[in-house]
């Protein structure tokens, strides 16, 4: 394991600019995921670290060294990506064996035996080792896929939205066990995705891109209670953070020009009266729509609330986020 | 707009029961969510209320007409596909005249009609636009704008949104409900995305193999599930079963298990043999105390809340709680469950055992 840098990179298609600058790094041992919609610039950020693409300016660094001239064979990483791409006519163990017999790795074969039967072991995949892929389900099939990653001991793993095509049981089990793995392994993990659940749950630290540009990088906690803008106050949150003109509660500092409110931050009860225009009930938490001077807000309420639409209820702001003209947080 | 009941049906596929005796009652106007895993028959349900697919056996009646081996085309309703099937090389105001026209409705009412609907749905700048060039969301709008145009008795969706992405298919959602509201349509529709079907549906069902599992409003298929299947099935995480052998006693308010006695809604019916105490993630909290112990495995930070995974003597359960309580990996800590809130389930049979909790819903289930 190692920890890996980008210093000042720059990458454009064309016209088309992918990555801006962007300087970050991933230390030895954590678990950086980069969060943002397609065309932020996250896959190319794992091409460039992986050497599948060359930055136009700027330098990525493994192990404290320049890989710029490396290809991606010596650059000593394992990638992961959203299909599983298995070999099909081969079976499990010897789709899990594949990465360790190549040329440039020569393991020997006991080796690759105690490695293969580990990994099966940590994915919960040994009773299906001599299955073929092909004959597995789809959650099967994509741990053996990121089970073909962990046989081997790369400078990094980098994971491109590995859990997206499965279904959501399967993603909260494979949520914890990947973190657990990364955890035990004390391996070192960049990980993509556009998921603000598996952002906030795994990662050590988050690094939010925007158009190319990474606008901010730091622990979820930090992230989520600390957004620098508007643009990252909005990625994360559920329900989604409401934005309102700053002046509807009056008190907003100078020069704001929005305010966003979390459900945490509204509290109800008294301050400005509200309209209730739907309870929207998703069993373990009621969501609470509302009109205010005809903007909407939504936050969470008691699950076996009264309330009904038409009730009017009052909300004041409790330590909300200001925004300024630009969308630069303030206070 | 019309009632829709549904009664005793049944679809044979050759040797394989697709649907095995179904029966409930959609009411006038109302947003009804068929719900289940894929292969439970929520589709073939569908279809033949549709009258795409004829039933082995049963009634539907649809506005008080029994219609169930009547063919589609005279049972007057409208079906959404999830891929939305439009004619792509009309544009979008053929699209939406087409139904109309194959009606014979006079030119100047299709108009009319087609203008009305378009204002509906927010698409009046789009209708001379050919379809292949719109965003999903707007091919969508054009999908569910074919199918209002006509007026129909009911709609029936099957998965409409199951081909978007997540963000905007949480969007659509809203919208199709806020759609729903304004018209007042008797609707049909059919996912297996538990989230989706709590959001959007006045009622639910809920589906297995073949058999209706429970039928009622979300909140309370959510708080009083009828069996484990549907306990697992909603809800994220999904509740958690504590599996122990034991029996309780007609009138009891606690079981006792691993020698302690844990609070439960007061038992209507005895039971003896394998038992599951089962408990929703956000009723269980940490405390220092609590008899009931269990050790931390991990947390997933959530924003407003978190996700702690515990392993007890019964196997791991998730609680979830404030994002600010504590809760340190490697920690034995003690479990308090919100006993008023528990389902006590026949382990074998995955049954609810009636409770004074949920005997008001399991008796008209």
């Amino acid at each position: 394991m190692a920890e890996v840098s980008l210093q000042h990179a720059t990458k454009s298609f064309g016209t088309q600019i992918a990555l801006v600058d962007v300087t970050m790094t991933i230390a030895d041992g954590s678990f950086v995921v980069l969060l943002g919609p397609t065309g932020a610039g996250k896959t190319t950020t794992l091409r460039l670290i992986s050497g599948l693409e060359r930055p136009d300016t700027g330098d990525i660094l493994i192990g404290g060294r320049s890989v710029l001239n490396a290809t991606p064979a010596q650059r000593d990483v394992a990638m992961v990506f959203q299909q599983y791409s298995l070999y099909p006519h081969l079976t499990v163990r010897d789709n899990l064996a594949f990465p360790l017999r190549s040329p440039t790795l020569r393991t020997p074969e006991g080796e690759i035996k105690r490695k293969v039967a580990e990994v099966a072991e940590v994915l919960r995949i040994t009773g299906k080792l001599d299955n073929k892929a092909t004959a597995l389900s789809g959650g099967e099939m994509q741990r053996v896929s990121i089970g073909r990653a962990l046989v081997r001991d790369p400078a990094i793993y980098l994971m491109d939205e590995p859990l997206s095509s499965l279904d959501a049981k399967l993603r909260a089990d494979l949520r914890v066990e990947l973190k657990g793995i990364q955890a035990n392994l004390g391996a070192t993990f960049l990980y993509v995705t556009h998921d603000q659940i598996e952002a906030m749950t795994m990662a050590t630290h988050i690094g939010v891109l925007d158009r190319g540009r990474l606008v901010q990088f730091g622990s979820p906690r930090d992230i989520y209670e600390n957004p620098v803008n508007l643009y990252v106050a909005g990625r994360l949150g559920m329900p989604r953070l409401n934005v309102l003109p700053a002046d509807v509660f009056g008190g907003a500092p100078a020069g704001a020009k929005t305010i966003g409110l979390r459900p945490e931050h509204v509290s109800q009860g008294a301050g400005k009266s509200t309209r209730v225009t739907r309870i929207e009930r998703l069993g373990d938490q009621t969501r609470l729509h509302l009109k205010l001077d005809g903007h909407d807000i939504v936050t969470l309420t008691d699950v076996h609330t009264d309330l009904e639409p038409g009730d009017h209820v009052a909300i004041e702001p409790r330590n909300p986020l200001f925004f300024d003209a630009g969308g630069t947080r303030i206070a | 707009m019309a009632e829709i009941i549904v009664r005793n049906l049944r679809k044979q596929f050759g040797s394989f029961p697709a649907v095995q005796s179904s029966s409930f009652k959609i009411e006038d106007g109302e947003f009804f969510m068929l719900l289940g895993p894929s292969g439970c028959g929520k589709t073939t349900t569908l279809r033949m209320i549709a009258g795409l697919e004829l039933p082995s056996s049963g009634e539907i009646y649809i506005g008080g007409e029994e219609v169930a081996q009547k063919p589609a085309s005279q049972r007057d309703i409208a079906f959404v596909f999830q891929m939305f099937a439009l004619y792509p090389h009309m544009n979008v105001r053929k699209n939406l005249s087409y139904p109309l026209i194959s009606q014979r409705m006079p030119r100047a009412q299709v108009r009319a009609k087609v203008a009305e609907v378009a204002a509906i749905l927010g698409i009046e700048s789009i209708l001379d636009r050919p379809v292949g060039g719109l965003s999903g969301g707007d091919r969508q709008r054009v999908a569910l704008g074919r199918a209002i145009v006509r007026n129909p008795k009911a709609f029936m969706m099957d998965e409409p949104l199951g081909a978007l992405d997540a963000e905007f298919r949480e969007h659509m959602a809203e919208e199709l409900r806020a759609l729903h509201d304004r018209m007042g349509a008797t609707t049909v529709y059919v996912t297996h995305d538990q989230l989706e079907a709590m959001q959007m549906g006045d009622k639910i069902v809920v589906m297995n193999h073949g058999v209706i599992e429970q039928f009622g409003k979300p909140q309370d298929v959510y708080d009083k599930p009828a069996t484990m299947f549907v306990a697992e099935f909603i809800g994220s995480p999904s509740m958690n079963f504590l599996r122990f052998h034991g029996s309780v006693e007609r009138g009891a308010t606690s079981v006792k298990l691993h020698h302690q006695a844990l609070v439960v809604p007061q038992m209507r019916e005895p039971f003896d043999g394998g038992l599951a105490f089962g408990v929703r993630p956000e009723h269980i909290r940490l405390t220092d105390k609590g008899a009931y112990r269990g050790e931390v495995k991990a947390t997933e930070y959530l924003g407003t809340t978190q996700i702690i995974t515990l392993k007890t003597a019964h196997g791991v359960i998730k609680a979830s709680a404030a994002s600010d309580a504590v809760a340190r990996v490697g920690e034995t800590v003690g479990l308090e469950f919100d006993g008023t809130t528990v389902t006590m389930f026949d382990n074998q049979t995955g049954r609810a055992l009636r409770s004074a909790l949920n005997e008001g819903v399991l008796a008209h289930g």
